[in-house]
């Protein structure tokens, strides 16, 4: 176990280290130059004092310089300064950072408690009608532009029906945690409905072939009532895989999070990640890409190892491919 | 009557696939349903010449007109046919999702085919590295990555000028990071194909590794290599929508599903239908798709369902 452990952190640490550079290198790469920004609003400069400029903040050095310069900087723990927020970037990621985690939790929980009763009700009358309705119910979610039906739920709850607001946080001047739960209702829907399909499908597949298993057969033949075997014997031994592997999905989640977040102006990581791209905003891009790729990792190191220690029969270190 | 004739006439392989495959009515719907996109799309051109109207002319005096006879679906904000750049988004669109799913398999295949039949420490890292590249926020990856200034990377200017470098981009990105699900297929089957006496018997004969690979590994791989492609598709189609959605996508004047809706937004609460019309075509082809990959599954690899 221990081993396991410390070679997963190691590569963990490995990938962010690896990903810190191509995300540096990237930036590097991206339109527009952080001098020219500088001296746009100063038309007096000459290309002297641009050139000056550039050596002074240390832009004249080759990439792996300029990413070592950066590099020793943040683990002291000078993030940089956010040009769009005119901010330190850790002050701007902080809150970004909470409202995600409250999107991604609240939808996260929302989806397994209405994914998990389908794909097993699914399952246990397979080849009826209401695996038919499940099935094809879960191939439309799986097949919908994540955008797009924010936009539908925007248009239908909020413009047609008035119901709810179409985007941000909260009422301006009002503090209250009902004001802030009904905001965040149209959001956490869409990506709740989004994570829908796949989670119930994997459901009903796992939950089919444990309905298969010979210990299901005994039960059976004891003479435990269907509804029985389905909770107890069957879904308890499909909950621990099916909620790792969906947690596994983290990266994608967060994918679909970062759209959402966009169509609904929800202040997350996500419409942070794309505004600073799009604002040329360097350091606070660089840093919430990192914070993305940490999240996303820890969320996979954590899935993996929970998965490891809740099954028995997983075997440290040999996984089977 | 002779003994044998009781005994019905052996089938092929591919008859049995044939067979399965046809029985999932969904599934040859989809079929259908994504040759008659195809088709409406490449035949686009004939379209505009037998209705004589142009899908890029811009009619400022038929802004945002309903469907009618003359426009199928009406017009959109700068007054041009709805159908036709539907149409005309669908070529793009799908060959966005062929190409890309075409080359993400290729570059998945022989990463797999490579880590499995090697095995050791090259097995070990391109897992890890798949493992890697599965475990990384990919939207935000691929935004930054798609926002990037061609020129400084030291393209050359043919390429980076070019009329389609939208196109290329996003078939080069999306490859670049979707070959994940394959090459962790083809590597898990393959560790197992290489234990087999059929190989055991090429390599005792003196055959190469490549030959091995080629000829007696790769095609039977074949199946679930289909199954996962044609899956793929789909998803590809809807992150080429996501991208051209945020504006990092195909890029105007060529038109894409993703990008019939770039400007659907500010569009929500005054024309609804030109959201309306690119989005339902979105799920449907997708949907179809993953349909068809559901049924290529259950004909050609009944074990794995």
């Amino acid at each position: 176990m221990f081993t396991y452990l410390t070679g997963r952190l190691v590569q963990s640490v490995t990938v962010l280290t690896v990903m810190s550079f191509a995300i540096y290198w990237l930036m590097g790469l991206m339109p527009g130059d952080p001098i020219d920004l500088m001296i746009s609003a100063n038309p007096e400069l000459t290309s002297e004092d641009s050139s000056r400029l550039r050596a002074l903040h240390g832009l004249d050095v080759p990439v792996v310089e300029r990413y070592w310069n950066w590099l020793t900087a943040a683990l002291g723990g000078d993030l940089g300064f956010s040009r769009l927020h005119a901010k330190p970037v850790l002050g701007v990621i902080i809150p970004a950072l909470g409202n995600t985690v409250i999107l991604l939790g609240s939808s996260f929980v929302f989806s397994i408690l209405i994914a998990i009763p389908m794909g097993v009700f699914a399952a246990a009358r397979q080849n009826t009608r209401l695996d038919y309705a499940i099935n094809l119910f879960s191939f439309l979610a799986i097949s919908v532009p994540s955008f797009w039906l924010a936009l539908l739920m925007i248009s239908l709850f909020s413009v047609t029906l008035g119901l709810l607001p179409a985007g941000g946080t909260e009422t301006i001047g009002v503090d209250s945690l009902a004001d802030k739960a009904k905001f965040l209702l149209l959001p956490v829907a869409t990506l709740t409905l989004l994570s829908l399909g796949s989670q119930a499908r994997f459901t009903r597949a796992e939950m089919i072939q444990i309905l298969r298993q010979d210990y299901i057969r005994t039960a059976r033949s004891k003479g435990v009532p269907e509804s029985g075997v389905i909770f107890r014997h069957a879904l308890r031994n499909a909950f621990i895989p099916v909620v790792t592997i969906i947690a596994l999905d983290f990266g994608y989640l967060f994918s679909g999070a970062l759209t959402i977040e966009i169509v609904f102006a929800f202040p997350g990581m996500g419409k942070l990640i794309f505004d600073a791209i799009m604002g040329n905003d360097f350091n606070l891009a660089m840093v919430a890409l990192l914070f993305a790729t940490t999240m996303t990792l820890a969320g996979n190191l954590i899935a993996d190892l929970a998965y490891c220690a809740l099954d028995p029969r997983i075997t440290y270190g040999t996984r089977a491919p | 009557m002779s003994r044998t004739a009781t005994y019905a006439a052996p089938r092929s392989a591919w008859y049995m696939a044939r067979h399965r495959f046809l029985r999932h009515r969904l599934a040859v719907g989809s079929a259908l349903f994504l040759l008659l996109i195809a088709f409406l799309s490449v035949a686009a051109p004939m379209f505009e010449a037998a209705r004589g109207l142009d899908g890029n002319q811009v009619n400022l005096f038929a802004r945002f007109q309903l469907p009618s006879a003359d426009a199928w679906l009406g017009r959109d904000e700068l007054g041009r046919d709805v159908f036709q750049r539907l149409l005309q988004g669908g070529q793009v669109s799908l060959l966005v999702g062929l190409v890309t799913a075409f080359c993400a398999a290729l570059i998945g295949t022989i990463i797999g085919l490579i880590a499995g039949y090697h095995g050791g420490w090259l097995d070990a890292f391109l897992m890890r590295c798949t493992d890697s590249v599965i475990a990384l926020p990919l939207l935000p990856l691929l935004i930054v990555m798609s926002a990037l200034d061609l020129n400084k990377l030291g393209l050359p200017v043919v390429i980076t000028e070019s009329e389609n470098i939208s196109l290329y981009r996003i078939i080069f990105l999306v490859a670049l990071v979707g070959w994940t699900t394959v090459a962790r297929l083809v590597r898990g089957a393959t560790l197992s194909l290489r234990e087999r006496d059929f190989v055991i018997a090429a390599q005792s004969q003196g055959a190469s590794a490549f030959r091995i690979m080629k000829v007696h590994i790769l095609p039977n791989l074949m199946s679930p290599i289909i199954v996962a492609t044609t899956l793929s598709v789909g998803n590809i189609i809807l992150l080429e929508s996501v991208l051209s959605f945020l504006g990092l996508g195909i890029q105007p004047p060529l038109p894409s599903w993703g990008n019939l809706l770039t400007n659907a937004q500010e569009l929500v609460s005054t024309a609804p239908w030109l959201a309306i019309y690119p989005g339902i075509t979105i799920i449907a082809t997708v949907a179809a798709f993953n349909f068809l990959g559901d049924g290529l599954q259950d004909a050609l690899d009944p074990r794995a369902s």
